[in-house]
């Protein structure tokens, strides 16, 4: 068990390293940020001063190694635009993003769950064939599109919801949060639900499947012969087995929920990472985009060992077949 | 022997109709009928998108045709020359049935080309992986299961901020995105298909390695292959839309479906709905009807489902 685990931490820490370089190398040969973040009418002197406070005068490798360094103390280089600290800036965004990933979350159970449950019990009626359609319009329909529609008809043509932005916020153990006032709640409804959409037909699918097999299981049988109400032996029987099919995927998918809140966030408004990074890369902003580029790497290879560490313990043949190679 | 004689000694011979392999995977497509309805609209797509500066009722891009007077029209409202705009102008007064026709073929253009390119790559990584085994295909299988656990959209957007803008290196994007599916399929299949008999036949003759691979073992490796394309030109399609959306993706010479949607977005908030809305119900028949023919093929081609 343990050589499983150190063997994928070693994994995880080459996946970062060579993440690493290719990020900085790369980053570093496109384009000039000297041209994009001087005033083109300042003089020779100004210049020289800029490129030498940003680090570009030196040799590429040379910059690779500060860089490594630096990011060791947590150090991730001053942003062009804002000349504050990359990594700062990042951390600061952060819980936004997560807590519209977690709203996403929550929102692919609550209504997935529901809708998946009922199409699983009744296979063949039109009500549950239009919600299987539906939940494959949902895996074809473009997140970015949606969300424009959505601020189309909610914001603009009935003007029941804000647009942009997180509205509100309080603070809790230092974070901002916006879900827990009035206004807040208000500007999370639409991207959180824009978010949730893919999840929401996946999670309806899994629950469908899971119920249509639970259906037919004796513990399911014995609890009707018991003479357990219909209610009780779908909320309570039913729904406790599919939850951990439901709860697994989501808990892979969540990775994905953050990687594709930079779209949602976009749409949106909302001052997250993601919105962060596209902004840095119409900016040329180098040191924002390395930032973010290595924490959302760090973020999923610890996702990701996670997963795998559980995945061993629940099942010993992926471990063992990895012991043998 | 003339024609006619040959039919009917064939008659004579055989007088029960017999299928080809072409018409049972015709027949056996054709039991769906929203399949077929799905087959026919994106047989029309590939027809607008190939042909679309000969059908187009108007060039959106020739700037001595395009009026700023008829810019925010109204779809159904017709222009100062009676040319009618059935899906209304956007802000610079383009023909929006027009741009559509023009993004369709760019984003085709762009979809089709990455997938065919990620096809071959990744099709031959993985047929390497899976005949030679040990530790090459240890290697190639680890890479592609690390990409795999990085959603497709981190991906592109890692590889954009590092390669920057430009069509050929969205296409690059896109192929580096899509080759580990493509290399993953393969290798499934030519690692059952390796150990069947004509392989092993084809290894006897003393053929060369890339003989058995190229010449043996891939075309027996197609049809799953066939069906991951086709959904992967699909999420490239897609994939590329929302990079052009994000203003990371094509530049704005190449207006593709994904940047038509982005220009929309900026009046959007001024009530323009159409600008923004058909370009994109365009992008979602196209990614429909794609998601909708792979589904069947996968159906059709599955052995395991054949009756």
């Amino acid at each position: 068990m343990s050589v499983f685990i150190i063997r994928r931490l070693m994994q995880s820490v080459i996946v970062v390293a060579v993440m690493s370089l290719i990020v900085f190398v790369g980053v570093n040969v496109v384009g000039d940020p000297v041209d994009m973040l001087i005033n083109p009418e300042a003089d020779q002197a100004e210049i020289e001063r800029v490129i030498r406070d940003l680090g570009l005068d030196r040799p590429l490798h040379e910059q690779y190694l500060y860089f490594v360094g630096n990011a060791f103390e947590g150090d991730l280089g001053k942003s062009f635009v804002f000349g504050e600290s990359a990594l700062k800036l990042i951390v600061q965004r952060m819980p936004a993003t997560f807590e519209l990933a977690f709203s996403a979350l929550l929102m692919a159970i609550v209504i997935g769950v529901p809708f998946g449950v009922y199409a699983g019990m009744r296979p063949n009626a039109i009500s549950s064939r239009t919600i299987m359609a539906g939940s494959i319009l949902g895996f074809s329909l473009p997140t970015f599109w949606v969300g424009l529609m959505m601020i189309m008809v909610f914001a603009v043509m009935l003007g029941w919801l804000p647009s942009t932005g997180r509205g509100d916020t309080v603070e809790i153990f230092g974070i901002e949060v916006s879900f827990l006032t009035a206004d807040g709640l208000s500007h999370l409804l639409m991207p959180a639900l824009n978010l949730a959409l893919l999840k929401i037909s996946l999670v309806i699918r899994l629950a469908r499947a899971g119920t249509r097999e639970a259906m037919h299981q004796d513990y399911v049988k014995f609890a009707r012969a018991k003479g357990l109400s219909e209610t009780r032996v779908i909320l309570v029987h039913v729904l406790k087995n599919i939850m951990i099919p439901v709860v697994t995927v989501l808990g892979l998918e969540f990775g994905s929920l953050i990687a594709f809140s930079v779209v949602t966030e976009t749409v949106f408004a909302w001052p997250g990472m993601g919105k962060l990074l596209i902004d840095a890369l119409h900016n040329l902003d180098r040191p924002i985009i390395v930032a973010y580029l290595m924490m959302i790497v760090l973020v999923f290879v610890i996702i990701n060992l996670i997963v795998d560490i559980f995945y061993s313990v629940l099942d010993p043949r992926v471990r063992l077949k990895d012991a043998g190679q | 022997m003339s024609d006619a004689a040959e039919q009917t000694t064939a008659h004579a011979v055989d007088p029960v109709k017999v299928e080809t392999p072409l018409q049972r995977f015709v027949s056996d497509y054709a039991d769906n009928k929203i399949s077929v309805v799905a087959f026919i609209v994106l047989v029309g797509i590939i027809f607008i998108a190939i042909f679309a500066p000969w059908i187009s009722p108007t060039d959106p891009y020739d700037l001595a045709k395009v009026s700023i007077f008829d810019s925010k029209l109204e779809p159904g409202t017709k222009s100062m020359d009676g040319v009618t705009f059935w899906l209304g102008t956007d802000s610079a007064g383009r023909d929006l049935l027009s741009s559509i026709f023009y993004g369709l073929r760019i984003s085709l253009g762009v979809g089709v080309m990455s997938g065919v390119i990620a096809l071959c790559i990744g099709s031959a990584i993985g047929l390497i992986a899976a005949y030679y085994g040990g530790r090459i295909d240890t290697l190639i299988m680890r890479i592609v299961d690390i990409q795999l656990s990085f959603p497709a959209i981190l991906v592109a957007l890692i590889l954009i901020s590092v390669l920057g803008k430009g069509v050929d290196k969205v296409i690059i994007a896109l192929v580096l995105v899509q080759w580990a599916y493509y290399a993953r399929t393969v290798r499934g299949s030519a690692l059952v298909e390796r150990n069947k008999e004509y392989i092993e036949a084809a290894t006897c003759l003393a053929l060369g390695n890339n003989r058995i691979v190229f010449r043996h073992l891939m075309p027996n490796c197609l049809p799953p292959l066939i069906v991951v394309g086709t959904v992967q030109t699909a999420h490239a399609i897609s994939l590329e839309a929302t990079l052009s959306f994000l203003g990371v993706g094509l530049p704005i010479t190449e207006p593709s479906l994904g940047l038509l949607i982005a220009n929309g977005f900026e009046v959007m908030l001024s009530g323009l709905y159409w600008v923004s809305f058909f370009p994109g119900i365009a992008l979602l028949i196209t990614i429909v009807s794609i998601n909708l023919v792979g589904d069947q093929l996968r159906d059709v081609l599955n052995p395991r489902l054949q009756k």
